[in-house]
């Protein structure tokens, strides 16, 4: 039978994606400029409370400048082997080698000496998170004040009260820290519409992934990297939000017109863990077969609060106004922080491999799924947890499953050819040919 | 000349003393056993020195903090990623060969995600009758660490006092903090007898010593504490210690490798490990409220690397351990892919120097490659002790 050809084009609002996750570095890089501070810290940090503190306050993710080191090709291999020569290890985390390398040659990825951060707010994820900043001030011979918050407490529903209080006490004392360190007050009014327009984004993305469910899949992962790092990088910002609107009403349009992401979707996969950056072409190499990765936890989940069905499908959480709740004081702001966070999926792998197997079956239901490539990512320990656990659940369920070794930010770690021939045969094993060329 | 000649053996002078320690240490898995079948109780296997033992021994549990045996591992990758350091596969495999089989629950307080990892899978793979995970908090720098850990046993409290089907008193508990907090004294005490100038114990004696109270009731270990203590302040004068050293790092019950430096002419007097004093220099403060009184010995003890941020406090604790005990140099020993420790190492490194204390560093597997290890200490030793040379 011959394969539907579903019609395709570029998303209208692709630039201006491009456009704001430049500017997230550029901000960062001229803060000082328009007499702002920097700061340095996580892709999970709580830049909301940040917000509360005024204008040009702007922050480097470890995360996604090591993404962009990695994808600046010979600069991020200089950057690895410096934090190799300075005597660290080649397994510790690829994003923060990468970043501490940057601080180590004294450059920046998009030129320019490396900008120093003002102060670092962190965010304990995973066992190198909070470690990252104090080895970066070692690193920098500088005493840059540090204030992590630690974010253990896990994924769990429904938030126990003491885990909750936990990191509200702990954001309460972050905001006071803030306020000594910058001599800026917190503007409490800024801070609650930050923490509003987080939740608003997190919500937006969250169902536009959920878009994602139809067939034709309107979006394929390697173009949702970018939309999702906007809620990774800015999600506190009205910018980021208004654009998520805007994104969710082009492809609620795309679903409408029948529009798809590739012209032939023979097969549905979704991928785990985050990609290796230096390999993207893994996310097109698929498309030769009709293949398109409709997202993953990682794209949908690293940032992003979702609810948790019982049965363990993602839904997603209705933003405060939606459930006609209002903030009226930081205390209740900080709380809603608090349990949006705990809300994160991406927390379930490091607590609960049982609740993260669930979680995997259901999204391949949900999502219409065919199969599972999985990247062993050796850049990442927290990449690892339950890595082997999802994958035998997935297979027990008669899910096909492929996976590679890689490294989110260490090109060294990536076997080219081998990945790609381990896909092909992957695909092949489920009935799938190269599509010929049309000439 | 072998440089060490005529420096003593700690290892063959004191065998004797320590033959208990030894016995609890090699044979765990038979001491766990009888005790069950001498008391009727009940054992829980603990992953890591976070977990508030006291509230297993007050329930009348024995915890048995679980460790690898030092063998090639050929069967934990299905469940456990290569990257992950060897000991949490190593203490895996154990749990799959059914070398534990004696378990009825296991515990883990949060710590790094390799031995989170060993947890989870073991819990999948080697079902036992109760299994608790314990939201231990990383923010241990933080005021707000106390409340919050206090919360956290309060649930593991209750969630034992359901399994085992009575309730744990105040009474129990503060007998079990006392139980415990003599433990760590007498330790402490053996270990002050180590800043002698020929101190009367070696480093191996010493993490047999720490290393079986991990496995053992602490009412039988402090018996044999008491006795030791005695036996040791009617030792005989000792020989010259040679090199005084100081070994830092990961969990390390590597008796191979003790054994080894020992014997090249060097005494280890002084120790930051969780297998050493890092597990016990901390007692239990006194209080009314028992619960809250461990929440803050477990949030102010010696830290693990994995919750020394953002300060790493640990350093100067180390700095005053290695004053005390005079460290001429020391080894630093970690676990190979341990992250925590890899952030840690190079400044350590540099921070001991500064101090005037040189370093090595070797990394840790499940077996230890004794030629090599070997030719890199005798290097270091010699290095230490210079004036030799000419």
């Amino acid at each position: 039978m011959a394969d539907k050809v579903y019609p395709t084009k570029p998303l209208d609002c692709w630039q201006k994606a491009k456009e704001l996750r430049n500017r997230y570095f550029v901000d960062y890089m001229e803060a000082k400029d328009k007499g702002g501070l920097r700061f340095s810290g996580g892709a999970l940090s709580f830049a909301s409370l940040l917000a509360g503190l005024g204008d040009h306050v702007h922050g480097l993710a470890v995360e996604p400048y090591g993404a962009l080191v990695t994808a600046s090709g010979a600069f991020g291999v200089r950057c690895l082997e410096a934090t190799e020569r300075a005597g660290f290890a080649r397994d510790v985390c690829a994003y923060t080698r990468n970043y501490w390398g940057s601080i180590l040659l004294d450059q920046f990825a998009l030129g320019g000496p490396f900008p120093k951060p003002d102060f670092r707010w962190q965010t304990h994820v995973c066992c190198t998170h909070a470690k990252c900043d104090s080895v970066a001030s070692y690193l920098e011979g500088a005493h840059v004040p540090c204030y992590a918050i630690d974010i253990a407490v896990g994924h769990y529903n429904p938030c126990e009260e003491h885990k909750v209080r936990y990191l509200v006490d702990q954001m309460h004392d972050g905001i006071a820290w803030l306020q000594e360190v910058t001599g800026r007050p917190c503007d409490d009014e800024r801070l609650i519409e930050a923490v509003l327009n987080e939740c608003r984004s997190a919500a937006l993305w969250a169902e536009i992934c959920t878009l994602n469910k139809n067939v034709p899949a309107p979006l394929d992962e390697k173009t949702m990297f970018t939309f999702q790092s906007l809620h990774t990088l800015m999600r506190e910002r009205k910018e980021v939000v208004d654009f998520y609107r805007e994104l969710k009403d082009e492809v609620e349009e795309r679903i409408a017109q029948g529009i798809a992401a590739i012209p032939i979707e023979r097969c549905r996969l979704v991928s785990t863990s985050q990609p290796p950056w230096a390999m993207l072409k893994v996310w097109r190499h698929i498309e030769q077969y009709g293949a398109v990765a409709v997202g993953s936890l990682y794209t949908f989940a690293l940032s992003t609060a979702w609810d948790i069905t019982e049965q363990g499908s993602l839904v997603p959480l209705k933003s405060p106004e939606e459930q006609g709740l209002r903030i009226a004081s930081r205390e209740q702001a900080l709380r809603v922080l608090a349990e949006l966070n705990m809300k994160i999926p991406t927390y379930i792998g490091f607590h609960d491999p049982d609740c993260s197997g669930r979680v995997m079956l259901q999204f391949v239901k949900d999502w219409r799924v065919d199969g599972v490539m999985m990247h062993l990512n050796r850049g990442c320990e927290a990449g690892g947890m339950s890595f082997f656990q999802t994958k035998r659940r997935l297979m027990e369920a008669g899910i096909p499953v492929t996976s590679f070794e890689g490294s989110v930010a260490d090109e060294r770690e990536l076997d080219e050819m081998r990945i790609l021939s381990r896909l092909d045969i992957f695909l092949e094993s489920m009935g799938l040919k190269k599509i010929p060329r049309r000439q | 000349m072998r440089i060490n000649e005529g420096v003593r053996t700690m290892t063959t002078c004191h065998g004797d003393l320590f033959s208990t320690f030894e016995t609890w240490y090699r044979d765990r898995h038979d001491y766990a056993r009888r005790w069950k079948a001498k008391t009727g109780g009940k054992v829980v296997g603990t992953f890591c020195t976070y977990v508030p033992e006291e509230l297993l021994h007050a329930a009348g549990i024995l915890p048995v903090r679980i460790l690898g045996s030092h063998e090639p591992d050929d069967i934990t990758d299905p469940h456990i990623c290569n990257m992950y350091c060897f000991f949490c596969r190593d203490c895996l495999a154990q749990g799959l060969r059914g070398r534990y089989e004696y378990l009825d629950g296991i515990v883990i307080a949060q710590s790094c995600m390799h031995i989170r990892q060993t947890y989870h899978s073991w819990r999948l793979q080697v079902p036992v009758d109760y299994s608790f995970y314990i939201n231990t908090p990383h923010h241990v720098q933080s005021p707000r660490a106390k409340p919050y850990l206090k919360g956290e046993l309060e649930v593991f409290k209750t969630s034992l006092e359901r399994w085992i089907g009575k309730r744990i008193g105040n009474r129990d508990l503060g007998r079990a903090i006392a139980e415990y907090n003599t433990n760590r004294r007498l330790m402490r005490q053996v270990y002050a007898l180590r800043e002698a100038d020929r101190p009367p114990l070696g480093g191996r004696e010493a993490m047999l010593m720490v290393v079986s109270s991990q496995m053992t009731d602490k009412r039988e270990h402090n018996l044999a504490l008491g006795d030791l203590l005695e036996r040791l302040a009617h030792r005989a004068p000792q020989g010259d210690p040679g090199v005084r050293l100081m070994i830092v790092g990961s969990e390390n019950d590597d008796m191979e490798l003790v054994t080894m430096v020992e014997s090249l002419g060097a005494t280890i007097v002084a120790d930051d490990h969780c297998t050493g004093s890092r597990y016990f220099w901390n007692e239990t403060p006194a209080g009314s409220d028992p619960m809250q009184a461990l929440a803050d010995r477990y949030v102010d003890r010696v830290p693990c690397p994995s919750k020394d941020w953002p300060d790493w406090r640990r350093f100067q604790h180390v700095l005053s351990l290695a004053k005390a005990c005079r460290v001429e140099g020391a080894l630093l020993l970690q676990q190979k892919f341990c992250d925590p420790h890899e952030a840690d190492m190079p400044p350590l490194e540099k921070f001991l120097k500064e101090n005037g204390i040189p370093s090595l560093f070797l990394e840790l597997a499940v077996t230890m490659p004794a030629g090599q290890f070997q030719t890199r200490v005798e290097a270091f030793l010699e290095m230490l002790r210079e004036e030799d040379l000419y």
